[in-house]
């Protein structure tokens, strides 16, 4: 069974059309890269997926539980919101760490608040709290921060940040984890540090939906592609059949620009 | 003589300090609270604090403090603020505090705008509350961004505390001026002077000392 299943999202901000009828299914530990240009509506799938946009019209279901369907139009509490947020893990462009807390604190602090909710916090709390700090420490070691953890975020570099976020994203343990072009506000030379754990968390069949400009990274990383355009998808297939062979004119079109490079 | 000055401007001193400390309690939360009012999505409410800011900030606020004092005498019959030293104090800061927190929400308003985004957005995906968001992420961002600001608006309100003399509350301005009214002494003025100064360095050294906390993130 499939991991995640969207189906005819549609969105529009006004009467303006981002998104138009898309729908695409992934496996669990598969990675999914989505390319396209500037305003393809690539950025607000994810946010869609995320809960941070809510689709005029289409359904997603995650492990065969439907999170969203446009066609029920009730109200969904904010609690309930939680949960199903939770399913997804969002490393945005821009990184968004809380400048107020240190690395470590900016991966634990969600599993804090969460863990705190939970009946029996009072009585456990030191161990509680040990053990965040344990997988937070894990974590950041994943990333190859261990001598980072206690640097606020203005004293890390970008690539440094953008770890610390994935960190973040991972220590809820998400079902699908998605990243929203998350070396474009890199300078160039940091943006291999950041590719390489993405290529790790790959490697360890970490589910996730990869929004990118990077073509290269997409073939060699990907297991499938979808190519957007002007909120549709254009093209979807495995990724190196779309990247290498593109049956679309337009995909070809937006390929060639790469490749002439 | 000296001695006697000095006894009274403290006299003056204290009520100046109460109607500046009861001030900020009040319009510190009010200022929030109206705040997010004109950020709110329903719009009635809304427009409605929008233009009490504009009516509040539009008029001075020694008028504010003569109607505030003297129309509910004139349109009850009978003066809801005690006639004694308690009543004048009080009535000052009733309406201080309305005025300061119209002053106060501008400023939190644009100190909560001024939290990009993506810092809510970075919350609501970890699954935080709207709640925790703003305890844990957006407020101290806040606070930082406000500190210049609002240390402006506390000094002013330091010196504003001088403007209860027009209702006769006892405060400082009105202790050292009492002494050129009744003995001709011109010194006690610039005495008085030194003690505004005094409790504005002490505000300005606390304010510095905020700003310096705060240093650590950016």
């Amino acid at each position: 069974m499939a991991i995640l299943e969207v189906k005819n999202i549609e969105k529009h901000f006004g009467s303006t059309q981002v998104l138009r009828d898309v729908s695409f299914t992934m496996e669990e530990g598969s990675a999914l890269a989505i390319i396209g240009s500037s305003g393809s509506g690539k950025t607000t799938l994810l946010r869609c997926l995320n809960f941070l946009e809510t689709p005029n019209g289409g359904t997603i279901s995650v492990k065969g539980e439907t999170l969203f369907d446009a066609a029920m139009q009730t109200k969904t509490g904010d609690k309930e919101l939680r949960e199903k947020r939770l399913h997804f893990g969002m490393v945005f462009q821009s990184f968004n760490l809380f400048p107020q807390y240190t690395a470590l604190e900016n991966v634990t602090l969600a599993e804090r608040l969460l863990a705190a909710e939970q009946p029996d916090y009072k009585v456990n709390k030191k161990e509680i709290l040990a053990r965040i700090d344990e997988h937070g420490k894990e974590l950041l070691a994943q990333m190859g921060l261990s001598e980072r953890m206690d640097h606020y975020p203005h004293q890390l570099s970008g690539g440094q940040q953008q770890r610390v976020a994935i960190a973040r994203a991972l220590a809820l343990k998400p079902d699908i984890l998605c990243f929203d072009e998350p070396t474009s506000a890199l300078d160039p030379e940091l943006t291999g540090e950041v590719l390489k754990v993405i290529r790790g968390l790959a490697d360890q069949k970490t589910t996730m939906i990869i929004v990118t400009h990077e073509m290269a990274f997409a073939r060699d990383v990907a297991d499938n592609i979808i190519f957007m355009d002007g909120g549709v998808i254009v093209e979807q297939g495995p990724a190196h059949e779309v990247i290498d062979d593109p049956k679309e004119e337009r995909t070809k079109q937006f390929l060639s620009r790469y490749t002439q490079g | 003589m000296f001695w006697t000055v000095t006894q009274s401007l403290l006299n003056g001193l204290l009520t100046t300090f109460e109607i500046f400390i009861l001030t900020l309690a009040f319009a510190l939360p009010l200022g929030l609270i109206l705040a997010f009012g004109t950020m709110s999505k329903f719009k009635p409410l809304s427009a409605l604090i929008q233009i009490l800011v504009w009516v509040i900030r539009g008029t001075p606020l020694m008028l504010q403090l003569i109607v505030i004092f003297y129309g509910p005498g004139m349109w009850l019959g009978h003066n809801i603020w005690s006639g004694d030293e308690a009543g004048r104090i009080m009535a000052t800061v009733v309406a201080f505090s309305i005025n300061y927190a119209c002053y106060f929400s501008v400023i939190f308003r644009g100190g909560i705008e001024g939290v990009p985004a993506g810092q809510s957005e970075a919350g609501l995906v970890l699954g935080m509350t709207k709640t925790q968001i703003f305890f844990k992420i957006t407020l101290l961002q806040m606070i930082k961004r406000i500190v210049p600001p609002m240390s402006n608006e506390i000094i002013t309100l330091v010196k504003d505390t001088s403007l209860a003399r027009i209702i006769a509350a006892y405060e400082l301005t009105f202790a050292g001026y009492s002494f050129m009214k009744s003995a001709g002494l011109t010194w006690p003025l610039f005495y008085t002077g030194v003690f505004y100064l005094l409790f504005v360095g002490i505000l300005t050294l606390l304010f510095n000392y905020v700003e310096k906390k705060l240093d650590y993130f950016r």
